[in-house]
């Protein structure tokens, strides 16, 4: 492949958006109220609608026959490069807003970078998903703060899920190889310049919410190499499971 | 008031339906009008509601992103059909949450196509359409019922089940074009779900209660046999053209009554779906009833955040006053 740290990139990306689109696609018709379930697939909506730009442009990089779905649905587990936050199980309903509130605050911030990407699919990606994800990130705060601020049951929930959530905050950060090239290009974002500003939004609206800072420095990583929890392998086994039966069938 | 200034006003109510004149939430209406369009609204309501959950089954195993998007659209698109009827209902004074209640402990029925379960991917197809064709069929004509924000509601949920429908005979037909065991797929779903969506267009004339009143209000224009016979005249060719068999040995083309002739439906199926013992009746229950127990503390939650922000709003105001 010629450009493989590009396609990388791409996938590092959008394979976020994907398993988190596909956990939030699991509780359609399961939620609490039909307002936030129909938010919810909203989201999801948004985050398949993201996903098959950046793997449609990654397969025009691939270069091969590979199509949009052969890479959402026909790679091996080692070879999802999400990281470990949005693979996170869909425990209860702190856990799915806590989750979405420390993807959504990082997801902003990426993509107003990604905006002046000197790559002009991947700024202009971004700059349609920007309004979309500023949307999640107003959807997933308002609901940190109602489960916070709430009644002392939501608000020992929402610190719970927070406090379990929080290990997987800063891989967000990390940068791999392919990262560091794309970005001494200019093509990617600097994740790390991302780091402080990301930790003054959550702290603020956390506190806004009542809700303790975690405390913890203890932080797992893994998902941008490719090492998943033990969670991802029972998602791939959904999200795979007619293209792996079916092999070589159109739909 | 005196029974004779209530007959009064019922006749000017029927006058003013049989003018086609909608009838609005703060018109005097007679209470049968009122409770019939409760009951039939929040049927209507549920059955949207439910019926997100057999195609909800498939949302994390479609078989392509563009599927899948689809998908993730339409059965959110039902929970908005769901949202504006109840909105509807609660212009005829009764609340939502009374609604659930009365779904959740049994009292309010659903349509009963929901109690089947989908078992591959192909049944994303035969639902959206074979049941959506035959709720448009059902549908269509309540975009001109009497009450105002029931035929408003209708003509916004036609047009989307219709988008609905065409989603779902495009997934048929790339089955049916596909490899052996995509064909197989989909006519097995055709043979499951062929019957069940006879029976959704209601019991047959002679059974049906509520029809007479229902004409009158314009609930209902035509008879569930004839609902039925055009929905059978619809789908068969459509079935034709994509090469799949109806699964009735006994229909055929009728030249003298331009219509085609069909097999006898198992009733007692019927019945027994309705009266709660189908493949899914109490998966569909329990799947309901959960989420609404699993979410009783964030809706509380909601009500207190509420609560507090209206108080810190009054107490910076009073503040700003003194």
């Amino acid at each position: 492949m010629k450009n493989e740290n590009l396609y990388k990139y791409i996938l590092g990306i959008a394979d976020n958006s994907l398993i988190l689109g596909q956990r939030l696609g699991a509780l359609t018709g399961h939620g609490p109220s039909l307002e936030t379930d129909i938010a919810c697939t909203n989201i999801s909506l948004d985050l398949f609608g993201q996903v098959r730009s950046y793997y449609q442009y990654a397969a025009k990089i691939k270069g091969d026959d590979s199509t949009e779905d052969d890479i959402a649905f026909l790679r091996r587990e080692r070879e999802y490069l999400n990281v470990l936050l949005v693979e996170q199980p869909n425990t209860d309903f702190a856990y799915t807003i806590g989750r979405q509130f420390l993807f959504d605050v990082y997801h902003l911030l990426f993509l107003t970078e990604l905006q002046k990407s000197h790559d002009v699919t991947l700024s202009a990606i971004a700059i349609k998903s920007i309004k979309e994800v500023s949307y999640h990130q107003r959807f997933s705060s308002d609901w940190i703060k109602r489960l916070g601020d709430g009644t002392e049951e939501s608000r020992i929930k929402m610190q719970d899920a927070i406090n379990g959530l929080w290990t997987y905050t800063d891989e967000l950060f990390h940068q791999t190889d392919a990262d560091k090239a794309v970005v001494e290009e200019k093509i990617g974002v600097d994740v790390t310049t991302l780091k402080d500003k990301y930790y003054d939004t959550v702290n603020a609206i956390l506190t806004e919410a009542t809700l303790d800072v975690p405390e913890s420095k203890w932080f797992q990583k893994g998902g941008k190499k490719g090492i998943h929890t033990e969670h991802m392998g029972y998602l791939l086994s959904d999200l795979q499971y007619m293209q792996r039966t079916y092999p070589n069938m159109e739909w | 008031m005196s029974e004779e200034q209530i007959k009064d006003l019922e006749a000017q109510f029927e006058a003013r339906i049989a003018r086609d004149e909608k009838i609005e939430p703060k018109d005097w209406m007679p209470e049968k009008y009122r409770k019939t369009h409760i009951r039939q609204m929040s049927q209507h309501a549920h059955s949207e509601i439910i019926g997100m959950l057999p195609e909800g089954n498939w949302i994390t195993r479609a078989p392509s992103l563009r599927r899948k998007v689809a998908l993730l659209a339409k059965v959110q698109d039902e929970a908005g059909h769901g949202l504006y009827l109840y909105s509807a209902c609660e212009t005829l004074g009764v609340s939502r949450d009374e609604l659930y209640e009365q779904l959740h402990t049994g009292k309010a029925k659903y349509s009963s196509i929901f109690n089947y379960p989908t078992v591959t991917w192909a049944d994303m197809g035969a639902i959206g359409w074979l049941v959506d064709g035959a709720a448009i069929i059902n549908q269509v004509p309540l975009c001109s019922t009497s009450y105002g924000p029931y035929a408003r509601a209708m003509i916004r949920v036609c047009k989307e089940e219709s988008f609905h429908q065409r989603q779902g005979f495009e997934i048929m037909m790339k089955l049916a074009q596909g490899t052996p065991e995509q064909k197989e797929m989909a006519q097995d779903a055709l043979n499951r779900w062929w019957w069940p969506s006879l029976m959704m267009l209601g019991p047959t004339d002679a059974e049906s209660v509520h029809t007479e009143q229902s004409m009158k209000w314009k609930l209902k224009r035509k008879s569930n046999d004839d609902l039925r016979q055009q929905f059978i005249d619809q789908t068969v060719p459509q079935a034709d053209l994509i090469g799949l068999t109806i699964p009735d040995p006994d229909l055929k083309w009728n030249e003298e009554r331009q219509s085609y002739d069909f097999g006898e439906i198992d009733w007692d199926e019927f019945w027994q779906v309705v009266k709660g013992h189908g493949p899914c009746n109490k998966e569909r229950m329990n799947a309901r009833v959960g989420a609404w127990n699993r979410g009783e503390w964030v809706r509380d939650a909601a009500m207190a955040y509420a609560e507090k922000q209206q108080k810190r709003k009054r107490t910076s105001l009073k503040k700003e006053v003194s």
